[in-house]
């Protein structure tokens, strides 16, 4: 809190805080939590939320993310329309309606996935983008279904697919439905394949468990933010499996490309320019570079 | 061999425990007790079918697990003849948790791929308790493809606690292994006949489970993730893993009217672990009921009706977002 917020009266500083979403930190400043710098909010955004000190890639929202990436003209969203329930009543220590409503509060999605059809450098493309901060970014039915409905509307008019990943794995209070959204998106995916449309997917941190083990692998290309953590096991279930210390830099994207379980390392601030260059080369079309 | 008892199942053990001294005292006694020995057979089997028509989620977990079930070579050995095992990945190594080859079902060729659990000690360590690492499920694959190429159905059994969570497994690339699957599953070419005959335990068994028809044993499990696992997440305590099975619909019942599996196979009385051949002739009959029902279909067609299938999975609600 800074010193002219705390001299600022109780009823103030509340109409100012409850104007501002809960999820969104507060502040004109902002620590980076890996170098520790101290960083100008504004320094910060400008820079595509990548730490100016260290080079640190911070978690996106889905949306931020999108409006990044896409060109600003002529992008609209694909299945906004489908949205959760409850399908098998599920309650732990919350019910899962409750954890869902209060997920809708927190972020304004309905769901985990956010998908929309647009440009990249005026290349065309349908982009399905993970929230994290639903649920952990989880994948439950909407979540496939929206990713199905973008594969779709990318099949319909021969665009490229790409995918964002941004998820700690299926979302477990909806069971087997959850499970079972591994093999219905990995299954659109082969229809991609067959005409011929290239399929890129960008894993960034973390990239977990069920969505890491059905399409994330699967891109014609498969691109990692930096220090990105992905894998398919956590490294704490790993750890008490295995009885011992993680290497250094274990599951980090860094780690992948060195197992050859990537094709390369983008740097956010390249990335439009980068997945036009892929895109423009897959499709044999001339380059997009001025 | 003598049957190992579940926590639940103790006054089973309890009679027959009295069946067994009884016939011990028997043959050395000279009243015949063989009458009162009948009697109580008969109240065990009552008494057993009497405990598994009400077992719980959590108790069906156990029963899935019970260390005396039939495994996929159990049913290799009954159902299947000439069969030759496959071994290997071509690239790293042959993963014992997960087997498979050419066999024949009712005299045609097919192609077996399952989990394998180990029995004793030794056998549980070699086939890493039936957790398979990628070159398990490159096997798989391998194995698939395999039986596209020369026109094989495929019978997959699943029955595994989940992929294995180690550090070789992530470094060989665990997720894009089971990944893979899914995608090969997808379009391939031949009848794909899955059954969970024990454990379905998430992306390690759906890796070998996508297919035309999907079945499971009744005392058989199949969820997204275990029931402990699932309770020291969401309940902070794997003491919870009875209210998470409950909650979570693993059970073939639950599922089944959820519209998740196609069939249900019926167990012995007791359980598949009380008589294997028994077992193994039920599940035989289903799998050929399954098989004919996809048989005749071209591959184009099975391809698309699959295809049809897996997109249906899913519940959601349509409108007009706000």
């Amino acid at each position: 809190m800074s010193w002219l917020q705390k001299l600022l009266p109780p009823k103030i500083k509340r109409s100012e805080t409850a104007a501002r979403n809960k999820s969104i930190p507060e502040g004109l400043w902002s620590k980076c939590p890996s170098c520790e710098a101290v960083l100008y909010r504004s320094d910060l955004e400008s820079n595509q939320s990548v730490c100016p000190k260290c080079g640190h890639h911070q978690r996106l929202r889905a949306r931020t993310r999108l409006d990044l990436l896409l060109d600003a003209e002529g992008r609209f969203e694909i299945g906004a329309e489908v949205m959760p329930v409850d399908p098998l009543k599920f309650k732990d220590s919350r019910r899962y309606t409750e954890r869902l409503s209060s997920a809708v509060a927190d972020t304004g999605e309905a769901d985990a996935m956010v998908v929309m059809q647009g440009a990249i450098q005026t290349v065309p493309v349908v982009v399905a983008c993970f929230e994290f901060e639903f649920l952990g970014g989880s994948m439950g039915s909407v979540v496939g279904e929206r990713f199905v409905r973008g594969a779709r509307a990318a099949l319909e008019q021969r665009l490229p697919f790409i995918c964002i990943t941004a998820t700690g794995g299926a979302r477990m209070q909806e069971g087997l439905f959850s499970l079972m959204q591994m093999a219905k998106t990995t299954a659109v995916i082969t229809q991609l394949a067959q005409r011929k449309l290239p399929f890129i997917t960008l894993l960034t941190d973390p990239t977990m468990g069920g969505v890491s083990a059905s399409f994330a692998f699967m891109g014609d290309v498969v691109i990692a933010e930096p220090g990105a953590l992905i894998g398919f096991a956590g490294p704490r279930v790993i750890e008490q499996t295995v009885r011992e210390k993680l290497p250094e830099g274990f599951q980090r994207s860094e780690f992948l490309l060195e197992k050859g379980a990537i094709d390369m390392i983008v740097d956010r601030r390249e990335l439009r320019e980068r997945l036009a260059d892929l895109l423009t080369l897959m499709c044999r079309q001339p380059s997009v570079k001025a | 061999m003598k049957t190992t008892f579940l926590d639940f199942e103790q006054p089973i053990a309890e009679l027959e425990g009295k069946i067994e001294q009884l016939r011990f005292v028997q043959d050395d006694s000279a009243v015949d007790i063989s009458e009162e020995i009948a009697r109580l057979e008969a109240k065990s089997q009552a008494l057993t079918k009497e405990l598994y028509a009400k077992l719980t989620p959590w108790q069906i977990a156990q029963v899935a697990r019970h260390p005396q079930r039939p495994y996929t070579l159990d049913y290799v050995q009954h159902i299947f003849t000439g069969f030759e095992e496959l071994h290997g990945d071509r690239a790293f190594a042959d993963d014992k948790a997960i087997v498979g080859g050419l066999a024949r079902f009712n005299g045609q060729s097919c192609v077996v791929i399952g989990h394998q659990k180990g029995r004793d000690t030794k056998e549980k360590i070699a086939r890493n308790f039936g957790m398979p690492r990628p070159e398990g499920y490159r096997k798989a694959m391998r194995l698939m493809k395999l039986a596209e190429k020369f026109g094989l159905p495929v019978f997959t059994f699943v029955d595994t606690p989940g992929a294995y969570p180690g550090i070789g497994a992530e470094e060989r690339g665990q997720s894009e292994a089971i990944g893979h699957n899914l995608y090969v599953m997808a379009e391939l070419k031949v009848p794909l006949i899955c059954t969970v005959i024990g454990e379905g335990g998430s992306g390690g068994a759906l890796a070998i489970a996508v297919g035309d028809q999907t079945m499971m044993l009744q005392y058989s499990t199949y969820s997204v993730i275990s029931p402990e696992g699932c309770a020291s997440i969401l309940w902070k305590s794997a003491e919870k893993a009875s209210e998470a099975a409950e909650t979570m619909g693993i059970t073939a019942a639950r599922l089944k009217s959820l519209g998740l599996i196609d069939k249900i196979i019926n167990e012995p009385v007791g359980g598949a672990h009380r008589d294997h051949r028994a077992m193994a002739q039920s599940l035989k009959r289903a799998l050929g009921e399954a098989l004919r029902q996809v048989d005749s279909l071209s591959p184009a067609e099975l391809i698309e009706q699959r295809l049809e299938r897996l997109m249906g999975y899913g519940r959601f609600k349509e409108q007009q977002a706000a």
